[in-house]
């Protein structure tokens, strides 16, 4: 079989796959993503490097995937809706597949108003679906969105979307999944889980229409750093379901590192529990050199 | 109707200067919203002349959008608008384009933001309902608009951070996909957002069109 990726491969022989999040520097010190890259090596199966994640310039996530690439990592690239419109957002997904970038992840993107740049303007030409199935169309039809031919190589990407299985109602929640798999995405990655229960709920969901057999779903896993981190997810994080008795516990801890080592050691556990669940996403905000004691912990090591 | 909302009153004495002003309102919109009608304008000709600046006189459109009429209305106070060095238009920036091409001057002054086309939902509280796109697309949503009530402009369901029904960009703002779920919900008509929604033409807006 030819796989796209080596995450595709991962997903496909169904073994349970771990990825991470690199976030790009606020900067153009290619040294910072450099370093992450090494410290997270061997670790995950592919890594997500974000694009302008919560609307602060960063570094292109095109860039920062040129740079993992030539360190021979798998990159996932993130495209977000915000930034770009229709045509931008296909020149990118075609520039990208030529740099060797094999799995795109599909956002809509943190709207711009909570950003360092409240000012600007947001584009939002298309949603995340809709750039999801005009990728899917440069790939499988060799189409742009207009119709209009695609004449020298189709960018053979692997398509991945976000989930939030904590926003309600559920069942709207559950369509948009729907959609997203007709759109054609091949892997889903969901928001931070860190409200089990609800996580569960949703997945029965999921496995009541079969969902899950349809696409991959790699749950996320944001360890917490300290009490401050913890306040900020749990109250001005859009999409953050954080519960009651995690926040007790960062707030009574001696040393809030090892309680949030812990807890998320804890959450990967549960998760890996749970059918139809097919990977976990790590997004170690600002702490990526805690991602190798937590996947070895958690007896995800050595990766396929 | 055309909601605007007026300029913080310090923000225009600094476009002002100390010179004499000529006010204009408008008798649709901008009444309305309370933003340029009589009540507001002899409220904003007192706060003028506290500050010691000269209002030579003051009229309200109707409608200030209205070209031919406005020409006509305008030529009764020559004499006071020759008079005044400024002009503070109190009406939407259509209003204030249309003034400035009739008195062929630089010195009009827009004394309003103009916000969005919406409804009155109770006295002084507006809610934007169209941002006039061009291609009406509110039948395929139940009859709301996705476009204008979305920051995010989504077209297949709400994003990641709609929290207990409210937007995540304002808290006390409704989710509009919240609105067209509960409402399609209620009204066994949920296959209406089944299908994927095409990306928007974009095309159709007047953009490129200035006349029509």
């Amino acid at each position: 079989m030819n796989y796209r990726s080596n995450l595709e491969r991962i997903l496909d022989e169904n073994k349970f796959a771990v990825t991470a999040e690199i976030g790009p520097p606020k900067g153009s010190d290619p040294s910072k993503i450099k370093e992450k890259g090494n410290m997270v090596r061997g670790c995950a199966d592919a890594f997500n490097i974000t694009d302008n994640q919560t609307a602060v310039v960063r570094m292109s996530s095109m860039a920062g995937c040129c740079i993992i690439l030539n360190m021979n990592l798998e990159p996932i690239m993130q495209i977000t809706c915000r930034d770009r419109n229709r045509i931008a957002l296909q020149s990118d997904v075609l520039g990208a597949a030529a740099i060797g970038v094999k799995n795109i992840l599909c956002i809509t993107g943190d709207h711009q108003s909570f950003g360092n740049h409240p000012d600007s303007k947001g584009v939002y030409d298309v949603d995340s679906i809709q750039l999801i199935q005009i990728i899917k169309n440069m790939r499988d039809e060799g189409i742009f969105q207009s119709g209009d031919e695609i004449l020298s190589g189709r960018p053979n990407v692997y398509i991945g979307a976000a989930a939030n299985p904590f926003t309600e109602p559920c069942e709207l929640t559950i369509k948009r999944l729907e959609k997203k798999i007709r759109a054609g995405a091949n892997f889903i990655q969901t928001q931070a889980v860190f409200n089990v229960d609800k996580f569960n709920v949703w997945m029965d969901e999921v496995r009541s229409q079969g969902l899950e057999k349809k696409i991959h779903i790699l749950a996320g896993v944001t360890p917490l750093k300290s009490l401050k981190m913890t306040e900020r997810m749990k109250y001005h994080v859009p999409g953050v379901d954080l519960p009651d008795d995690i926040f007790e516990k960062m707030k009574c801890a001696t040393d809030p590192k090892l309680e949030g080592h812990n807890i998320a050691l804890d959450i990967i556990k549960q998760i890996k529990k749970i059918r139809g669940v097919s990977g976990v996403h790590i997004t170690a905000l600002f702490w990526e050199d805690i991602i190798p004691s937590l996947i070895k912990e958690s007896d995800l090591l050595p990766r396929p | 109707m055309i909601i605007t909302k007026q300029k913080g009153f310090d923000d225009l004495l600094i476009r002002i200067g100390k010179e004499p002003v000529f006010i204009i309102g408008c008798s649709e919109c901008a009444t309305l919203c309370h933003t340029g009608g009589e009540k507001e304008i002899l409220i904003m000709k007192n706060a003028l002349e506290n500050k010691g600046i000269n209002v030579t006189g003051w009229v309200i459109l109707e409608p200030a959008c209205n070209f031919q009429n406005d020409k006509r209305l305008l030529r009764n106070y020559d004499k006071e608008i020759t008079t005044a060095k400024k002009i503070l238009v109190l009406a939407c920036g259509n209003g204030v384009q249309t003034v400035s091409e009739i008195l062929n001057v630089f010195d009009v002054i827009p004394g309003t933001d103009t916000l969005f086309l919406g409804e009155i939902k109770h006295a002084n509280e507006f809610e934007k309902r169209c941002i006039m796109c061009g291609d009406c697309i509110q039948y395929d949503f139940g009859d709301f608009c996705p476009i204008s009530r979305c920051p995010k402009n989504m077209l297949n369901g709400p994003c990641g951070g709609v929290k207990d029904g409210k937007c995540e960009v304002d808290p006390d703002m409704d989710c509009v996909w919240h609105i067209i779920y509960k409402c399609l919900k209620e009204n066994d008509k949920l296959h209406i957002i089944q299908d994927i929604a095409k990306p928007k033409k974009w095309s159709k807006s007047a953009e490129t069109k200035r006349r029509i």
